[in-house]
């Protein structure tokens, strides 16, 4: 080993350490959108099946790197809106697995377009609260750049983290967009017509991929 | 000119004034949109004319063209509509924003191959799209009623009642020659509709009804690009409990 690769070495191990220590203490916002986004990226550009539209390894991907900093359980409460407290835990857990199903399988189709793309984090915007925080980001490619913006919360107590609680895509607000939908169905049939109606869309989904 | 603006700006009249003779009332009607039951209308009327017409030739514009063409149409039409851009960034008193699109306009009209390369995005010269619409929104005028347009699809009032002058001022309008600025109309209606070949789908797929799913979208987009990227936050994120228990 020469002088260089040794100090190589040393530096990525310094950084590592780094990195380690300021994911156990606190992790900023952005880091931490980055960080996830990144390795999000680089487990699609590795893996052909996920861009073939496998949605059994989507599921599966969404599951191991998404899910765990995803409050995904407050995204679905939002989109119900005020009829949310009003459903049993049994409904709940119906809306969410639902809901998440919806989504993995419309999306799924975009991680074909996935090849050379890069996420640009940008410089937080300043004064906002750790409750309700928002990291915007920019995915650039080939074409128009692509807006991407992240909500996030800080996870209280110990091993203080964050999590994603609603998604922009191009300007366009996930949960505030599917309110109006779930509203809808809810007045017309109460909860289970909105859980009936998330059925029947996924099951055409299913069909059509 | 003036001829082609009567043109353009009577169907508009007609159809604003149809508007506002009131149309059947939607039940659960939202305050944003009216005239919910008239725009229902037209976005199927616009639907079916996309599946059988414009979508249709516009798979075949990507299936037969190369891409490379494509992209070189694209950037092409894109300088383009820098211009107007620049134009209504410098309405909205966006003094970088207007320096920097009018040196994307000549970096890519000149290093470009008169804009057949988007050699300015590469040097960090950010693409901005504006529109006679977003300045209006800029100087506070509200959008008014959704109205979904003929063809053209989601709007509002003010941004239908700007929709004539953005037509106006793209520079492709500046061909005297007639079969050349209906030439540039079709393949920039090619261009757009190919870009959105998968999002249509996915917004097909996505939504549990798709006349909601597009009008919520367009005028949260439409809100988030007056504000260039952010804007004030006004949907309740408070209401639920806010962490897993």
């Amino acid at each position: 080993m020469n002088r260089r690769q040794g100090l190589t070495v040393l530096g990525a191990a310094c950084l590592s350490l780094g990195v380690g220590a300021a994911w156990a203490s606190e992790e900023a916002p952005e880091a931490f959108v980055k960080r996830i986004t990144n390795d999000t990226l680089e487990t699609i550009k590795a893996d052909k099946a996920l861009r073939n539209g496998d949605i059994a390894k989507i599921m599966q991907l969404v599951d191991d790197k998404l899910m765990p900093h995803v409050n995904f359980r407050r995204m679905t409460s939002l989109a119900t809106g005020p009829a949310w407290r009003k459903a049993t835990p049994e409904q709940q857990g119906r809306l969410q697995t639902e809901f998440k199903t919806l989504l993995v399988r419309t999306y799924a189709g975009a991680l074909s377009q996935v090849s050379d793309q890069v996420v640009v984090v940008k410089p937080l915007r300043a004064g906002q609260e750790d409750k309700n925080l928002v990291v915007n980001t920019e995915v650039r490619g080939k074409g128009d750049p692509i807006q991407l913006d992240y909500r996030l919360e800080k996870t209280p107590g110990q091993g203080a983290g964050w999590m994603i609680f609603d998604l922009n895509v191009l300007g366009v607000w996930l949960i505030e967009n599917y309110r109006t939908q779930f509203t809808k169905e809810i007045n017309a049939g109460g909860i289970d017509a909105l859980i009936a109606s998330l059925v029947a869309r996924n099951k055409t989904n299913a069909k059509a991929s | 000119m003036m001829m082609s603006m009567n043109r353009w700006a009577m169907p508009w009249l007609v159809l604003v004034l149809f508007g506002l003779q009131g149309c059947a009332t939607v039940q659960n009607a939202d305050a944003r949109d009216p005239w919910e039951s008239m725009n229902r209308s037209v976005y199927k009327f616009n639907d079916v004319v996309d599946n059988v017409a414009i979508k249709p030739v516009a798979q075949a514009y990507v299936a037969v063209i190369p891409s490379l063409v494509r992209t070189g149409v694209h950037n092409f039409l894109g300088n383009l509509s820098d211009v107007w851009s620049m134009a209504n960034s410098a309405m909205q008193l966006k003094g970088q924003a207007t320096a920097e699109t009018f040196m994307r306009i000549n970096v890519n009209t000149f290093l470009g191959l008169g804009g057949l390369l988007d050699v300015a995005t590469e040097m960090r010269l950010e693409k901005r799209k504006e529109d006679f619409g977003q300045t209006l929104g800029y100087w506070g005028v509200k959008p008014g009623p959704y109205l979904v347009l003929p063809l053209l699809g989601p709007s509002t009032l003010r941004d239908g009642l700007a929709t004539p002058l953005d037509m106006q001022g793209n520079p492709s309008q500046a061909f005297t020659d007639e079969a050349t600025r209906n030439a540039l109309t079709t393949v920039r209606v090619l261009d757009v509709r190919s870009g959105l070949l998968q999002t249509v789908d996915v917004i097909k797929a996505a939504s549990l009804d798709p006349y909601t799913f597009v009008r919520d979208a367009y005028l949260q987009k439409r809100n988030n690009d007056i504000h260039d990227g952010n804007p004030p936050a006004d949907f309740d994120y408070s209401e639920s409990e806010s962490t897993t228990p």
